[in-house]
């Protein structure tokens, strides 16, 4: 799919699948097009090139919305209706039968700890439990796929662990998830694969284990010593490609973390210096990122 | 779902969402003020001191409200909702963008009828009498969708300001009050006032209102009831059409 803004060109012949069953990340810096991806998956927008579908169905009908559950980013429940209302809105306008309806609301309004003030008016709920019930409003016609995007921007810690409960959960009763974040802990902990777009262009979909291990030259090893040593000493040790100070300890990015530990070893023997902590680090979701996203941003 | 199946279920879910509209929109400000006081003192404003029957400002007066009040919901909620950010998590509902037309259409539309029966209810106490109550009857209620339909008209430049709307909507409702007839009746005015009258939906319904109450109309009945119907007809499909384009530009 490919969407312009005018002249910008907003998502560039973006493609990929997504497993029935499989907890899909979308992560990218802002402005990547996340949003812009969603919401054509979701039928807000069309595309202006190409197309996909939802379960068979082309995305925009009425069939692919009616299976699908949509968390957009930073919307609003109606603040002038109490919590059921609304949930009861969503329920009729997926075409729910009202008595359905309710035994789902009440049991998402639980599970969410919304219940008792469900007869409450949205507008006197905090940030965090709008966004509780927006996640219940997506799911009270039991979607087979769950669009979120950006579901836990700018949470309290609590709603951030019960909305991920509840990811979890879904996801092992076997619902579809497709989670845009810029959270790469979130992304971590949560998605089977994740996609990376940057500058509307997805530049890697793997597992994120995966995805860390394949970034080479990011491991890296974090040392500190018992006396001062200057980093253009420690740049010129073989094996070390980039030297960082991180307070009092230095870390030092490699292709073989082995070898270095072994040259570090000797150089600090050999310089009379003594070895506070050392510690290997593989790549981080986050280095595999930056990783990504700074090469395209060269590569353009 | 065969095509009844899928136009019975969209338009279930337009009632749900004329529902909404109803309970969050009927109460604001700009719908109390520009619907419903608006008229109410624009008309005393032009009535009180000159010497006119309860028989001729009636009709006016009802036409007025009727107006005023269907145009005040329609035109405010698609912007109202972009602001709000609700409108995201409502498109991406399985309904069509001309369901929520429909559903704004229809709340504009029992609001328009709702406080024009009270105003005939005091034209009533007045004194006043229908003589012809149920073409009457038929012309509020195809007025009043025909006034409603008008407003999603407005709404359609993708604006997420309800005052910018409200401001479109007033540049064109004033000068429709004051040619169609209802502080002049339309044979007293040249032919060149006439003309222009025409272009007016208001004229269509004042007349029937007229007739109705005065027992004179100027244009045959069927006529009236005719035009309003295409005006209807032609606000529907450019609303439609264009709100198609101009929705997904608003989020």
């Amino acid at each position: 799919m490919t969407k312009y803004y005018g002249e910008l060109l907003a998502v560039d012949h973006v493609s990929f699948t997504v497993g029935r069953g499989e907890l899909f990340g979308f992560l990218g810096p802002n402005g990547a097009g996340k949003t812009t991806t969603v919401r054509m998956l979701t039928g807000v927008i069309r595309a202006d090139e190409g197309s996909a579908s939802i379960s068979g169905h082309r995305v925009g009908t009425l069939k692919a919305k009616q299976i699908a559950g949509v968390v957009p980013e930073m919307a609003n429940a109606y603040a002038d209706l109490s919590a059921w209302d609304n949930l009861m809105l969503m329920a009729e306008l997926y075409g729910i039968p009202a008595s359905e309806a309710r035994e789902r609301g009440i049991s998402l309004m639980q599970e969410m700890g919304l219940y008792p003030r469900k007869d409450s008016l949205v507008k006197t709920y905090s940030r965090g439990m709008k966004q509780r019930l927006i996640l219940c409003m997506a799911l009270v016609s039991d979607p087979e796929v769950l669009f979120l995007d950006e579901p836990t921007s700018g949470l309290d810690v609590q709603s951030v662990r019960l909305i991920k409960d509840l990811l979890q959960g879904l996801n092992a009763k076997g619902k579809t998830i497709f989670l845009t974040t810029h959270d790469m802990d979130e992304a971590n902990q949560l998605c089977d694969r994740v996609a990376i777009i940057n500058q509307g262009k997805i530049v890697a979909i793997d597992a994120p284990e995966k995805l860390r291990m394949a970034t080479s030259g990011m491991h890296s090893v974090e040392i500190s010593f018992d006396n001062v040593v200057s980093p253009e000493v420690l740049a010129n040790i073989p094996g070390v490609n980039t030297v960082k100070k991180l307070g009092d300890k230095w870390r030092l990015y490699t292709t073989n973390p082995g070898e270095l530990v072994v040259s570090l070893i000797n150089y600090s023997s050999s310089n009379g210096l003594k070895i506070i902590s050392l510690n290997t680090l593989a790549p981080s979701l986050e280095d595999a990122f930056m990783a990504l996203t700074e090469k395209r941003g060269k590569d353009v | 779902m065969s095509d009844l199946g899928t136009v019975l279920q969209q338009a279930r879910r337009s009632l749900a969402i004329a529902r909404k509209d109803i309970r969050i929109y009927y109460s604001k400000g700009p719908v109390i003020i520009f619907g419903v006081l608006f008229p109410v003192f624009l008309f005393l404003s032009f009535t009180i001191g000159r010497d006119l029957s309860v028989d001729f400002m009636i009709p006016g007066l009802v036409g007025m409200i009727l107006f005023f009040t269907a145009t005040s919901i329609s035109p405010i909620v698609v912007p109202w909702e972009a602001q709000a950010r609700t409108l995201e998590r409502l498109m991406s509902c399985p309904v069509r963008i001309e369901t929520i037309i429909v559903g704004d259409i229809l709340a504009s539309f029992a609001f328009g009828v709702g406080i024009s029966l009270i105003t005939i209810m005091l034209g009533l106490f007045l004194g006043v009498t229908i003589s012809s109550p149920f073409i009457f009857a038929i012309a509020v209620i195809l007025a009043a969708f025909c006034f409603a339909s008008l407003g999603t008209v407005f709404s359609i430049p993708p604006t997420n300001m309800p005052s910018t709307v409200n401001m479109i909507s007033s540049v064109v409702k004033f000068p429709v009050v004051f040619i169609s007839g209802i502080f002049i009746p339309l044979d007293e005015l040249p032919a060149w006032g006439q003309a222009v009258a025409y272009i007016s939906p208001l004229t269509y319904f004042t007349d029937i209102a007229r007739y109705s109450i005065q027992g004179k109309g100027h244009l045959p009945i069927a006529i009236d009831l005719l035009v309003l119907l295409a005006f209807t007809a032609l606000f529907l499909v450019v609303a439609m059409k264009l709100h198609q384009r101009t929705m997904p530009r608003r989020i």
